[in-house]
């Protein structure tokens, strides 16, 4: 009796999280390029940003408590700029449904 | 309309670009080449080497976007946009921008059109080297404002 207790309570759990994992944003691929990727240390990482983060501005700013690093390199937010599946993006703009999202200094191509 | 957008390390032959461009063509009255050329000083300082780099995928959907609002904007017959990535020495050539069209203000405003827009949107970083250092090149703001003066009222979707 005890053991079938402790099996449901299992499958129960097993439910729970799944549907929790459906529940959550989908990892999203985060791409650095210039000094952003210099700083940082690094050219990509897959992250799966908390609830609260709804926005470029805000993941920029959960980013740069992540550590030494990350807050180098977003010490001045105002002048980094954001793609949002290869288009450029604001930082108000919602990262909902991201597949891919860039950080990267001021372009100076041409 | 024929439009060549290609980023590659190798360095390319402006001439032989705008001929394959206009090529056979009896409708075109007017070609404008521009050529970007890496420059052997940056702040009075003698440049090594500049590297580029790029945003691989959303550099060439950038390109491609400003390829279709100047399509939008001028009648042009042609255009091919060549950008070089990875390290060059001064005196190569960067970027290339072919535009063709039937008269001359038509194209001449394109070209200037998309360098400005490749300048300041289009996902390329420099990083020069001198003798005893290497170091990002910053945005320039007057840049910007060259960008800027193409967005007029009604026009705004070049910009954003």
């Amino acid at each position: 009796m005890l053991c079938q207790q402790v099996r449901i309570a299992e499958s129960a759990i097993g439910t729970l999280s799944r549907g929790t994992a459906v529940e959550r944003i989908a990892l999203v691929k985060l791409r650095y390029f210039a000094w952003v990727r210099e700083r940082i240390g690094k050219p990509e990482e897959e992250i799966d940003p908390p609830a609260g983060v709804a926005t470029i501005g805000e993941l920029m700013t959960w980013l740069s408590q992540r550590g030494e690093e990350y807050a180098h390199a977003f010490d001045n937010p105002k002048v980094i700029r954001a793609a949002v599946d290869h288009t450029h993006v604001k930082p108000d703009a919602a990262i909902k449904g991201a597949r891919e999202i860039a950080f990267f200094p001021p372009m100076t191509g041409g | 309309m024929a439009s060549t957008v290609r980023l590659q390390r190798e360095p390319f032959e402006a001439d032989a670009e705008a001929a394959k461009l206009t090529r056979g063509r009896t409708d075109i009255g007017a070609v404008v080449t521009f050529t970007g050329i890496c420059r052997g000083e940056d702040s009075g300082k003698p440049v090594v080497a500049m590297t580029l780099e790029h945003y691989p995928g959303m550099a060439e959907a950038e390109i491609a976007r400003h390829v279709e609002a100047a399509e939008r904007r001028w009648p042009l017959l042609g255009v091919t946009i060549i950008h070089r990535v990875g390290r060059l020495i001064p005196a190569e050539p960067i970027v290339l921008v072919v535009t063709a069209a039937a008269h001359r203000q038509d194209a001449f405003a394109a070209a200037e059109f998309l360098m400005d827009y490749l300048k300041t949107r289009a996902p390329f970083w420099k990083r020069v080297e001198s003798a005893d250092r290497s170091a990002w090149i910053d945005a320039k703001s007057s840049d910007d404002d060259l960008a800027a003066r193409w967005a007029a009222p009604g026009r705004r979707e070049a910009a954003e």
